[in-house]
């Protein structure tokens, strides 16, 4: 929560002007009662005066109306801080995520960081506007009907104390034995949410099984199983009104016990009686709100410490000063020196001590089973990730000491999963360059075979749904190889972005991109030799080494592992 | 529990427009939420009277404190049941039968809720399990289920609320009522008068704020898909270096966002003080009219006058007469809540489920013969899929299904399950038509592997066992080295009991795949579906478990769908498709020298650039 505070800094002076009208106002309301003693003692006692009562009601109409101003601004200034604070905090907050290496994304995942960003800023906003609004008003109110009773007698004042001690007791006892219930309940609560998502993603299975009984079953043990820890955890938060309720009221026929015995012998009057009757129920009151505001404060400090647990993950890649800036243009060069590189620090490397070169222009296809490594080594060329040691040289430079940007618009990923965006068709091909023509978007379309996309979905002007819903896994593909090509990289790289693609579509593509007058390199990640084999050179990757490099006869002849896959693939129908 | 809200997040959807039900629809649903409440009635009946109970003396407290207070200064104190004493000791048995028929109330209250909730979701799980594949298919995962979740819990807070508030306000306004018309008739009617203005304040507040919510429950909905598209394609964004135009279009939304909510929150924010302060008006008029009476009148009641402590309960009367009103208007637009989004949860209950299947026949014997006559089949009525489609299976045959993306061979795969039913012709399995057998005899004679790969979230050991739950270790094991599954389960830190689920595990795609091959290598059933079965699995691996395929299919009928011609070129038929048609229909062989479409495809894999 700390580290969120300084986004409340920049409304320092409405957060300091929100608890203290709300203070006014209880002053105000605090007064009341004293107020009504007098009308009691003065205007009716004592003979009777009833301009006294007149008087005395103009005052409370006064306050009335005093209070309600002051009690106005603070609303305004506590809703101007926690919605300021929380445009703040989401603000940099995106960025944070945004600048997320990826190494950072792997880690939080990106269902957490959705979380984070929305229903958890959320939850801190409504927090920071009830604090700033609640959290010094009933504390306030409580110690300040103390204080006034105090004024009145000592003696009575002394009720107060001990029944606050006993209602604070008493809250704090049903607050900290419920919080942890309700924790449990929420996650009980997640669970019968998962189950019922698994239930629906995986119902072919379920029904093809015939499985539908015990699925039924684990989902109906787990929803009994939610109901009965929400039961106990209502059982003790039910305990709370009317536990304070009774308390409170014994309290009182005490206090006038005791507030009779005084007056009798003259030293309260029957209206400071009742003022000491009125401010104990006021404390009732305020107590009870002050209890719900501990639930939303708790609620909302849970969610502060999973934001700040964003902000620690690690943003950016480490960058020389002054770094060189990639010449775009044509094709670059990339050398691999003995590259090793784990994910986590002391875990399994997902690569190790990799060396091949390519030449400016030529095509590299690489090829291995899954988790042979194949999407970890194009991440390292445009420094997605950093090697655990070794070098990456594009252009005969190590990538550390590139310009990031420079270097990661030179080069194009098209990767395996085809994210595409709501918009226009143009709008996501734009990504590529946003200077880009129609005349170079349409271009870049039909070298990735995509031209019939556009056309089907009504020009560059055709609609995409978020993620790209409305088109079929071949289009979606062929359209983000259209958006890399836009960029006119030096570097292509193709992460098994053809997997969609049929035969006859993948090798016209194939043959479009050979054709490109700025000769981009290209890197094709396949797992079928089909799509490698024409390569200038050919990497084969196993385990995370390099079982192969050449061209495809060289290790058909050389390489058992090559071979095997490509025997996998074609042996019988040849022989 | 209650906590000034002040109207900060108004509760429930608002963009649920519960006058789109119309009057009737809200009563057919208000009808089956009583039905469904209906097992609980002598519990609904013992919570009734315990309001009663906790309202009556909750009103009666500050009469027996007032009744003390005109005591006051009688005499000195002591412990003998003076006037007095009486009062305080009735007034805190009063107050003590107040708390415990509240809290026994409460227990029930929630008893009730929980439980409701409880069956309705229960309900609507067992219901989905019966409903046809074209609801789920056709429904969005996500709104079905904040339906179980979301929707049922609203409603059972809605439902709660509703008795504790409902039945409670009407009960402390009428009990109060009552009670201060026995005191004084004309300081009753400055109460009644003025309170019901905090009402018309609170309504007045909300529906002025009500426009300012849409707005910003839709620019928070702008902002929440953004951030959605964004984070989820968060690798895409920085590959492009969009990172400053990706923060500009949210950094506009956010800007947006803060000067709607800054004013929804304030504006609403308004209600509490307002109210607090017609409340504060009409204790002060109170204050003045019966301080007037006990000056002019006296305080000899029977003279109609009224004493000191008479005064006082009009005080606390009036200080909580105030809260009843507000809340019976929260109860309302909370209840309407309940009802829109009971409406949503039963409208999933009250689909139509599958045709029962009670009195088919069950499949007995399978030797495998399947055969589709003239089928039509479309998704959607207005796009045609498949038209008049016949095929013949005999017994252990191999059928491969080939064409490109969209062309319906999937579509072949859920008519053969009765996934779907086929809109005209039909699909016979050994003769009979799939529609007079039950789905459990049907489904359970094929054995289907998904290019989806589905685990539930559960223990790899679990997962195998799906296809059969008395299945014992060994068989399990012996399943998963069949597929050469078990080397990597084997490596995993917990074996066979490692958690595994949709997103748990860390297997790859490739791993995942060949667990749901283990599921059928259990108890091969005597046809086989594989839908892109090892799409996932790297060509090496498949050889190795090239074996266990060939065992598995032996003698057995199959039809695999794949895009890598080297899994279906020893298939005895080869469909091509190609929108919805079988084109080409043949051996591997045949259909080579036809030099077609199936020609162009093999071919494509051997041509250079």
């Amino acid at each position: 929560m700390k580290k969120l505070l300084k986004y409340l800094r920049k409304y320092r002076i409405e957060s300091v002007l929100a608890p203290l009208f709300k203070m006014l106002e209880a002053v105000f309301e605090l007064t009341v009662p004293l107020v009504v003693a007098s009308m009691i003692d003065n205007g009716i006692g004592n003979g009777g005066n009833a301009g006294h009562i007149v008087k005395c009601f103009t005052i409370m109409i006064i306050l009335g109306i005093v209070g309600l101003i002051a009690s106005c601004t603070a609303q305004f200034f506590a809703a101007k801080a926690a919605t300021g604070f929380s445009k703040e905090l989401r603000s940099d907050l995106f960025r944070h995520i945004l600048d997320l290496n990826f190494r950072s994304i792997d880690n939080a995942g990106t269902a957490t960081l959705i979380t984070r960003m929305t229903a958890d800023v959320n939850t801190v906003q409504n927090g920071v506007n009830m604090f700033l609004r609640l959290f010094l008003r009933s504390p306030f109110i409580v110690a300040g009907a103390m204080v006034m009773a105090f004024f009145i007698d000592f003696k009575s004042a002394l009720i107060f104390v001990a029944v606050i001690a006993v209602l604070s007791a008493t809250v704090a006892f049903i607050m900290a034995s419920n919080i942890p219930l309700l924790k449990k309940v929420q996650s009980k609560l997640d669970e019968v949410l998962n189950l019922t998502r698994e239930t629906l993603q995986g119902v072919r299975v379920i029904r093809a099984f015939a499985y539908e009984d015990r699925q039924y079953d684990e989902f109906k043990k787990s929803n009994d199983e939610l109901s009965s820890m929400q039961q106990r955890a209502g059982r003790i938060s039910g305990l709370l009104n009317p536990l304070t309720y009774v308390i409170i009221n014994l309290a009182i026929a005490v206090l006038i016990m005791t507030g009779s015995d005084r007056a009798y012998n003259g030293i309260l009057t029957t209206g400071q009686v009742v003022a000491l009757y009125n401010y104990m129920s006021q404390i009732l009151l305020e107590l009870i709100k002050f209890a719900g505001l501990i639930i939303t404060i708790n609620k909302a400090l849970a969610s502060a410490n999973r934001i700040s647990e964003v902000f620690d993950y690690e943003a950016g890649m480490e960058m020389i000063p002054d770094p060189a800036k990639l010449e775009k243009g044509t094709g670059a060069s990339i050398e691999f020196k003995n590259v090793s590189m784990a994910y986590y620090e002391g875990s399994d490397e997902a690569l190790s001590g990799i060396s091949f070169s390519i030449e400016a222009g030529q095509t590299l296809g690489i090829i291995g089973g899954t988790g042979s490594g194949k999407t970890t080594l194009i991440s390292l060329i445009p420094r997605f990730y950093d090697v655990t040691s070794g070098e990456v040289l594009i252009n005969g430079r190590n990538v550390k000491e590139y310009d990031v940007d420079s270097l990661r618009s030179d080069t194009a990923v098209v990767m395996q999963k085809a994210a595409l965006f709501s918009g226009t068709i143009r709008d996501n091909l734009l990504w590529g360059n946003e200077e880009a023509t129609d005349e170079e978007l349409l271009f870049a379309a039909e070298t990735a075979v995509a031209g019939d996309v556009i056309n089907a979905k009504g020009g560059l002007d055709g609609i995409v749904e978020a993620g790209g819903k409305n088109l079929s896994g071949g289009q979606r593909q062929r359209l983000t190889i259209a958006r890399a090509l836009v960029r006119t990289p030096g570097i292509l790289i193709l992460d098994d972005a053809s997997s969609a693609l049929d035969y006859v579509t993948d090798l016209k593509l194939r043959t479009n991109i050979k054709e490109l007058s700025y000769n981009p390199t290209v890197v094709i990640v396949s797992q079928r030799t089909a799509s490698v084999q024409h390569a200038d050179k050919i990497l084969v990757l196993d385990d995370g080494e390099a079982a192969g490099f050449g061209t495809h006869e060289e290790l058909l002849s050389s390489c058992s592992v090559y071979k095997e896959i490509y025997d996998s693939q074609f042996k019988k129908e040849v022989g | 529990m209650a906590l000034e809200t002040g109207g900060f997040v108004p509760k429930g959807n608002l963009d649920t427009d519960s006058s789109a039900l119309g009057r009737s629809g809200q009563r057919e649903i208000i009808k089956k939420v009583l039905q469904s409440l209906r097992k609980y009635r002598l519990l609904i009946f013992i919570s009734l009277i315990l309001a009663t109970v906790s309202v009556v003396f909750t009103l009666l407290v500050p009469i027996k404190i007032g009744d003390a207070i005109d005591h006051l200064g009688e005499g000195p104190m002591s412990f003998e049941l003076n006037g007095l004493n009486r009062n305080l000791v009735l007034a805190a048995l009063f107050a003590i039968a107040v708390g415990l028929s509240q809290w026994v109330m409460n227990l029930i209250n929630n008893r009730i809720t929980y439980l409701t909730v409880r069956d309705l979701r229960n309900r609507t799980i067992g219901k989905i399990h019966k409903l046809p594949l074209k609801y789920i298919d056709s429904h969005s995962h996500g709104d079905i289920v904040s339906r179980v979740i979301a929707d049922a819990d609203q409603f059972a807070d809605g439902l709660l609320m509703g008795f504790t508030q409902a039945f409670t306000g009407i009960l402390t306004i009428i009990g109060t009522l009552f009670f201060m018309l026995r005191l004084n008739a004309v300081i009753t009617l400055v109460v009644v008068i003025v309170t019901p203005l905090s009402l018309f304040v609170a309504k007045y507040i909300s529906s002025k704020t009500y426009d300012m919510f849409r707005l910003q429950g839709r620019e928070r909905g702008e902002q929440t898909a953004l951030i959605e598209e964004m984070i989820s394609n968060e690798k895409a964004v920085k590959a492009f270096g969009r990172e400053q135009a990706v923060m500009e279009r949210f950094d506009e939304i956010n800007g947006r966002l803060r000067e709607s909510s800054l004013k929804a929150i304030f504006f609403s924010s308004l209600t509490n003080p307002c109210t607090r302060f017609v409340n504060a008006v009409c204790y002060a008029l109170v204050a003045l009219s019966g301080s007037f009476y006990v000056l002019y009148k006296g305080s000899n009641e029977l003279l109609g006058g009224i004493t000191v402590g008479t005064l006082t309960v009009f005080l606390s009367y009036a200080n909580q007469y105030t809260k009843p009103f507000n809340e019976i208007s929260s109860v309302i637009s909370e209840l309407q809540n309940a009802i829109a989004c009971a409406a949503r949860v039963f409208e999933v209950m009250e689909e139509e489920p599958e045709l029962s299947d009670e009195n088919s026949t069950v499949l007995g014997d399978v030797n495998g013969c399947v055969e589709l006559k003239n089928v039509d089949f479309s998704y959607n009525k207005d796009i045609e899929l498949i038209k008049d489609l016949n095929l013949s299976v005999e017994p252990g045959k191999r059928v491969a299904i080939v064409g490109p993306t969209g062309c319906g061979k999937t579509t072949i795969i859920n008519l053969l399950m009765r996934f779907y039913d086929v809109d005209g012709g039909s699909v016979c399995v050994e003769g009979s038509d799939i529609r007079t057998l039950t789905r459990k005899s049907l489904r359970e004679s094929y054995g289907m592997v998904l290019q989806d790969t589905w685990l539930k979230k559960g223990t790899i050991r679990d997962n195998i066992r799906i296809a059969d739950m008395d299945a014992s270790d060994e068989e399990v094991i012996r399943a998963a080295k069949a597929t050469h599954a078990h080397s990597f389960i084997r490596r995993l830190k917990d074996g066979y009991d490692t958690v595994v689920g949709e997103d748990l595990g860390g297997l790859s795609q490739g791993q995942r795949q060949l667990l749901c091959i283990s599921r059928i290598m259990l108890g091969i059933p005597p046809m086989l579906i594989l839908d892109e079965a090892t799409s996932s699995i790297d060509t090496r691996t498949e050889l190795k478990i090239q074996d266990a395929f060939a065992t598995m299919m032996k003698g057995r009928t199959s039809f695999i769908v794949a895009h890598r011609l080297s899994t279906i070129q020893n298939a005895d038929v080869i469909l091509v498709m190609k929108n919805g048609h079988i084109i080409e229909q043949g051996d591997h062989a045949t259909l080579l020298s036809k030099k077609g479409f199936y020609f162009e495809l093999y071919n494509s894999q051997f041509q250079s650039t």
